[in-house]
């Protein structure tokens, strides 16, 4: 049986096609669907081992980033998604996918329900930007996603990305737990202490993505499915490159995941 | 009493946007501000009970981890002077549309219509005068013409008692919903006293035609049969005067020119589109054979594989932008973004290029009445297509910033788009439409208010006092998201069978085009969903509210288009029927109220006849200074704004969503060296790509209007060879934006600059036909003129040529960023004495006279064999050479790549260094080539004008010299500084 990955779309979505190409290229049956095909058959939930929330503009960032779509997953689709993920599913959320995770609870997921704990906030610039950076891949943590990864690069396309803690005991729990994945580092994978524009935003403690406890649910800001291919990469014509980017790398570890334990 | 929920970061956060405004009053207005922060109001005009209330301040508007809220009561504490700013009545507020969605799902219940959310802004500013607070809420916070603001102090708000600082701006005007018939049977001044009243926009001579057919026995005896008035009602002038805009209708390009060339000889020119744009593409479309669908669509198509097509098109939103930059920018891109969703049967778009053209950001003399300053203008365009671009999820590839100090009357905005479409869909050509007499006429996407209302009109005019403020529309980008993921499957399952765009004209202008095929319609005007009510029949079927789509549906399909939608949460409804009548019918509420052969509507506009004749240009030649050390006039050049880096404006656009990119706006080891053209790889897995440029240069239309068209073909196309396109697989694009051209009164050199387009056009068809492009779609924006007052200001003639090249294979183009110390450096191409408009003499306060010429043949053997070196994998780097010259490329070509170069000219040199080092001769290139590719590359080029000049080294280091003696010399840091310091705000 094939490992089948939920990508959802609509209300501003956008990454979705290349968020599916990602997952068709690790080898999963990636099925791009609707939020409202979900909130009328929620039962749909379950022939899929794998959701994505891919970037774009959830309406328009209104009010806040992700704010006004992480609510209706928790209005309309609330129970479904909770039942998703108790059953040992995988799920991303990818920049604007993270801001929903975050601002639905679903992410730090600490005790197993839907509780905001984090933000991520307007960047310390004020300025939406398009630019590459480097992430340190914490080995500590037990993130499925990033399994066997030290860095990664892609690039950071979002205005709203700074990542802040309620507060210190919160951010003490994330570190405590492997839950901080990937952190804004320089080329050599030191970490980028905060400066513009090796951290492109102003995130505390450089977090560029958490994950739950479990290390089934992964949000960052970058964008893994922009680097697929080698011809992806700002500097392919000056630089010798594996032929696939190391986005893909992301969503191969999940489908392989998901194959052993979930098909 | 709506209810107001104020949210702010808390107070001991910092506050990036309060802090990015200080830094924007001290950079734009010279005030030094000591803070500020930010309140967003949400104003509920809705019947929320208190636990409501309560329930969406906590769940929906207040991030729970920085901010704080309050429920009718006011945040802001630590201020001097409060400016609150939020929307006039009407004016589109996207925040407040979704938060009234965000309540519905919090509340769990759907409103009866009724209700709304205002949304408004506060900024809370210390260390500022009342008169600086007024001033940077005038200046910087708001525009009058959309947006209401009151400044107050604190004694002020604590008086206010909580009270809102703001009217709601519920929309109360309601129009006249009467339809009025007016007589035009009157004499000639008191028609074009009608034109001028109604912004018809109409000239006398059409107006005698509309008067003439009102008077046709056969229209008489019609209308008395269909119980309408003999006389026009005014949703029947409406529509004329919109189907024959000069933008619609393009009345310049299609007029009859009495042209008197430079020897004195005259003769009739029958449609400069006839003859020299379609001319083109029908003598190229002998040579290619990938032309799928030109000229009478919303975009051109072209054939991208055996399975896709590739549609492409630019537009301009010039007059909107000079009123509201923001907003009209906003509108001008999601608005070419339709138009490529409205091309054959729907495409997807892929790429947005954006392209400006503004006066000075540090202009310091004072602004003309009604005119916003250039540093205003910028920043509001440039945020308007980012977020219109950014929020759709369009990579912005490609584009320029160009300045011109007669850009102050009017700034020019190009939007263009790229878009891909299968080639078959449900079975057929999707190139085709096909619109049959009973399909149902459907309206999709957002609603209709009185925004935009006589835009195509208004844009067909000079600036003036009287321009409309509700020519103004702001863009809505996210309904138009989801209009365009809904369609794209309607367009899957073959749910309809023709689509098109609302754009200028609204539905008179869509579905009046779209009923040409089947040769009929009839509309019902009351069944068009309204933003507000109170609008006139004619006003509903004329606005320009934006993100709305037309289609012809047939019946059979109907229920299930309108499920779909219904899914996607877009609206759309059946507002009439296609037929083949012969006439275009309006009714409102049960009555029929318009009427109009289609054959008039389309045909009976009267031709113009224009007389055009270059006046003589009065020109002085350069007075040159020949320095020993060009060091410091390098470093000038680099910064001139025509040459300098633009990333910290472009690198706010999203430029590789979509998962496509394969050379992005900036390259080289730091990421931030000037790219040619845009490349992306639209289907993934394919090696297919496709390549965008564009080549503006306004700055030689004084000089010669020829030279200025062929030397835009030429820096498309170079920059498009530069990275590695094949000639033969170029198509073009032509956006001219002239000044106006016909001459009367207020414009008594109408004659020269008609002639200049007449030498324009030749230029355009001599080096289009020679580079075998063809043109697959254009546009003219034609009365890009400020009047007011004493004061005109004329735009220089213009044109943008976006060029696009499908690409082989993505895997072989060349970036332009040197990659190792040893490699060899060359120049292709002849430098000649052509200092005439360039960066350097500008920066010397001179024009000159010798403008670059382009000698198209010598040129295609270079660009044909420079294709094949880079496709054979012989080049290391290839930079286009074009502002600012040679000094300017080599520049660009060493700091983007980190290392250094040793330049000796002399086997190219002219008699004068400095035009050795900046003229602009076109056609040129600097490449660099590894050791090991030297014999292969020079035998690929020889007999094209290539030279070895220097050698790549690892010292970051430029050094330009002439026969040992160094011209120039300075370390990369340096230049790169000079380059990127000037717009850095």
């Amino acid at each position: 049986m094939a490992v089948r990955a939920l990508v959802l779309t609509g209300f501003g979505i956008n990454c979705d096609h290349e968020t599916a190409d990602a997952f068709t290229r690790a080898g999963a049956v990636a099925e791009r669907v609707h939020l409202n095909h979900l909130v009328a058959a929620p039962e749909r939930f379950e022939a899929f081992h794998i959701l994505a929330i891919p970037g774009g503009f959830s309406f328009g960032d209104d009010v806040a980033s992700g704010r006004i779509l992480a609510n209706r997953l928790r209005y309309k689709l609330g129970g479904p998604l909770q039942a998703f993920i108790a059953s040992g599913k995988l799920a991303i959320g990818i920049c604007n996918g993270f801001q929903v995770m975050v601002k639905l609870g679903m992410l730090p997921y600490f005790d197993g329900a839907f509780s905001q704990e984090v933000t991520l906030a307007g960047n310390d610039s004020n300025r939406y930007e398009d630019r590459w950076v480097h992430l340190a891949v914490n080995a500590a943590s037990p993130c499925v996603w990033t399994r066997g990864l030290e860095a990664i690069e892609t690039p950071v396309r979002h205005g709203e990305g700074k990542f802040i803690p309620r507060d210190a005991a919160t951010l003490a729990r994330l570190e405590a737990q492997g839950q901080v994945v990937v952190r804004y580092a320089t080329a050599d994978r030191a970490p980028a202490g905060g400066v513009y524009p090796i951290n492109p935003n102003g995130a505390i403690g450089d977090i560029a993505g958490i994950c739950d406890p479990s290390g089934r649910l992964f949000g960052l800001m970058p964008h893994p499915e922009a680097y697929l291919d080698r011809t992806n990469h700002p500097q392919w014509t000056r630089k010798a490159l594996p032929a696939e980017g190391s986005g893909l790398r992301l969503f191969r570890n999940a489908v392989a995941y998901a194959r052993e334990r979930l098909v | 009493m709506p209810d107001r929920i104020e949210v702010a970061i808390q107070p001991e956060r910092p506050d990036p946007a309060g802090h990015a405004l200080c830094e924007q009053v001290r950079e734009d207005l010279g005030i030094a501000m000591a803070a500020a922060r930010v309140v967003s109001v949400y104003t509920i005009d809705a019947a929320l009970a208190p636990g409501e209330l309560e329930q969406v301040r906590a769940e929906l508007f207040t991030d729970p981890i920085i901010e704080t809220s309050a429920v009718n009561h006011a945040l802001a504490a630590d201020f001097d002077y409060l400016v609150e700013v939020g929307f006039r009545p009407g004016v589109t507020d996207n925040v407040g549309k979704s938060s009234l969605e965000g309540i519905q799902d919090t509340l769990g219940r759907v409103f009866s219509g009724t209700e709304r959310v205002y949304t408004s802004t506060q900024y809370a500013l210390k260390g500022v005068t009342r008169e600086e607070a007024e001033t940077i809420a005038h200046n910087l916070l708001a525009n009058g013409l959309i947006e209401q603001w009151r400044v107050c102090s604190r004694e002020e708000l604590v008086a206010q008692h909580d009270a809102a600082l703001l009217p709601v701006p519920r929309v109360t005007e309601k129009s006249d919903p009467a339809v009025h018939t007016i007589d035009l049977r009157v004499d000639d001044g008191a028609l074009l006293a009608l034109s001028r009243d109604m912004m018809l926009a109409l000239e006398l001579g059409e107006m005698k035609a509309i008067q003439a057919y009102y008077a046709r026995e056969d229209v008489v005896s019609m209308r008395r049969g269909a119980g309408l008035p003999d006389q026009p009602t005014d949703i029947e002038l409406e529509i004329l005067a919109q189907t024959w805009s000069e933008h619609c209708k393009h009345k310049i390009f299609a007029a009859d020119v009495e042209y008197t060339d430079a020897s004195g000889e005259t003769r009739t020119i029958h449609g400069l589109f006839k003859n020299y744009v379609k001319a083109t593409t029908d003598a190229v479309a002998q040579k290619v054979d990938w032309l799928v669908s030109v000229f009478h669509d919303n975009a051109g198509l072209i054939r991208f594989d055996e399975d896709y097509y590739f549609a492409l098109k630019a537009e301009t939103h010039n007059s909107p932008s000079a009123l509201d930059p923001y907003g009209g920018a906003m509108t001008g891109i999601v608005g070419v973004n339709r138009d490529i969703l409205g091309a054959g049967m729907g495409c997807r778009c892929i790429f947005n290029t954006d392209v400006f053209c503004f006066a000075s950001p540090f202009y310091d003399e004072a602004i003309p009445d009604r005119l916003l300053h250039p540093r205003r203008v910028f920043r509001g365009v440039h945020s308007g297509v980012k977020d219109g671009g950014n929020e759709s999820g369009i990579p912005t590839i490609n584009g320029a910033i160009v300045f011109h100090e007669r850009f102050l009357g009017k700034p020019l905005v190009f939007c263009g788009t790229g878009g891909l479409i299968p080639a078959r869909i449900a079975g057929r050509p999707s190139e085709e439409k096909a619109s049959m007499p009973g399909d149902r006429i459907v309206m999709t996407g957002g609603r209709i208010g009185k925004d935009g209302i006589h835009g195509a009109t208004f844009s067909s005019e000079e600036l003036h006092e009287g321009s409309p403020a509700t020519a103004v529309q702001i863009g809505d980008p996210i309904t138009q998201k989801k209009m365009a993921d809904f369609l794209l499957e309607a367009r899957d399952e073959g749910l309809f069978s023709c689509i098109s765009d609302n754009g200028a004209g609204g539905l008179s202008s869509s579905i009046g085009e779209m009923a040409g095929k089947p040769g009929g319609a009839v509309v019902h005007l009351e069944r068009a969903p309204l933003k507000y009510a109170g609008l006139a029949p004619w006003e509903i079927f004329l606005s320009e509210a934006q993100e709305r789509m037309s289609l012809a549906v047939p019946a059979s399909k109907l229920a299930r288009f309108l499920a779909l939608a219904a899914l996607h949460e877009v609206e759309a409804t059946d507002i009439g029927e296609f037929t083949d009548s012969g006439f275009l019918e309006c009714h409102f509420e049960g009555r029929l109220i318009g009427r109009l052969h289609m054959e008039f509507l389309h045909e009976g506009v009267p031709k113009m006849v224009l007389p055009a004749k270059l006046a003589p240009v009065a020109l002085a030649p350069e007075i040159i200074v020949e320095d020993t050390d060009l060091t410091a006039d390098l470093k000038a050049v680099l910064g001139a704004l025509n040459v300098c880096s633009k990333e910290r404006f472009v690198r706010m656009y999203d430029h590789e969503v979509q998962g496509g990119s394969v050379l992005k706006p900036f390259q080289g080891e730091k990421n931030d060296g000037p790219g040619n053209a845009g490349v992306v790889r639209p289907v993934p897995g394919s090696s297919k790509g496709i390549a965008v440029a564009c080549g503006i240069c306004p700055k030689y239309s004084d000089l010669d209007a020829y030279a200025m068209m062929a030397n835009a073909v030429d820096e498309g196309v170079r920059n498009l060879v530069a990275v590695g396109a094949a000639m033969g697989t170029i198509a073009g694009l032509d956006n001219f934006c002239w000044p106006d051209p016909v001459t009367s009164e207020k414009t008594p050199d109408g004659a020269h600059k008609m002639a200049q387009l007449v030498r324009c056009c030749e230029a355009l068809k001599d080096t289009c036909i020679a580079y075998d492009i063809p043109l697959i779609s254009g546009k003219d924006s034609m009365k890009n003129d400020y009047k007011i007052g004493g004061t005109k200001i004329s735009i220089p003639p213009t044109v943008l040529f976006t060029a696009a090249a499908i690409l082989e294979d993505v895997e072989r183009v060349a970036s332009m960023d040197v990659k190792a110390p040893g490699h060899l450096v060359y120049v292709l191409g002849a430098t000649k004495n052509e200092l005439g408009g360039s960066e350097y003499l500008a920066l010397k306060g001179q024009i000159g006279c010798n403008v670059p010429q382009v000698d198209a043949l010598a040129a295609r053997r270079r660009y044909e064999a420079l294709h094949r070196a880079i496709y054979a994998g012989l080049v290391a780097s290839c930079h286009d050479c074009s502002d600012g010259g040679l000094g300017a490329a080599l520049a660009e070509t060493a700091f983007a790549g980190g290392f250094g170069l040793d330049v000796d000219l002399a086997p190219i040199a002219l008699a004068s260094n400095v035009a050795t080092l900046f003229s602009e001769s076109a056609s040129r290139f600097v490449a660099t080539v590894a050791p090991v590719h030297q014999q292969a590359f020079e035998a690929a080029l020889a007999g094209t004008g290539c030279t070895l000049v220097g050698r790549v080294v690892e010292s970051p280091v430029l050094t330009l010299a002439r026969s040992g003696a160094v011209l120039a010399h300075a370390p990369l840091a340096d230049l790169k500084r000079a380059w990127s310091a000037p717009l850095h705000w």
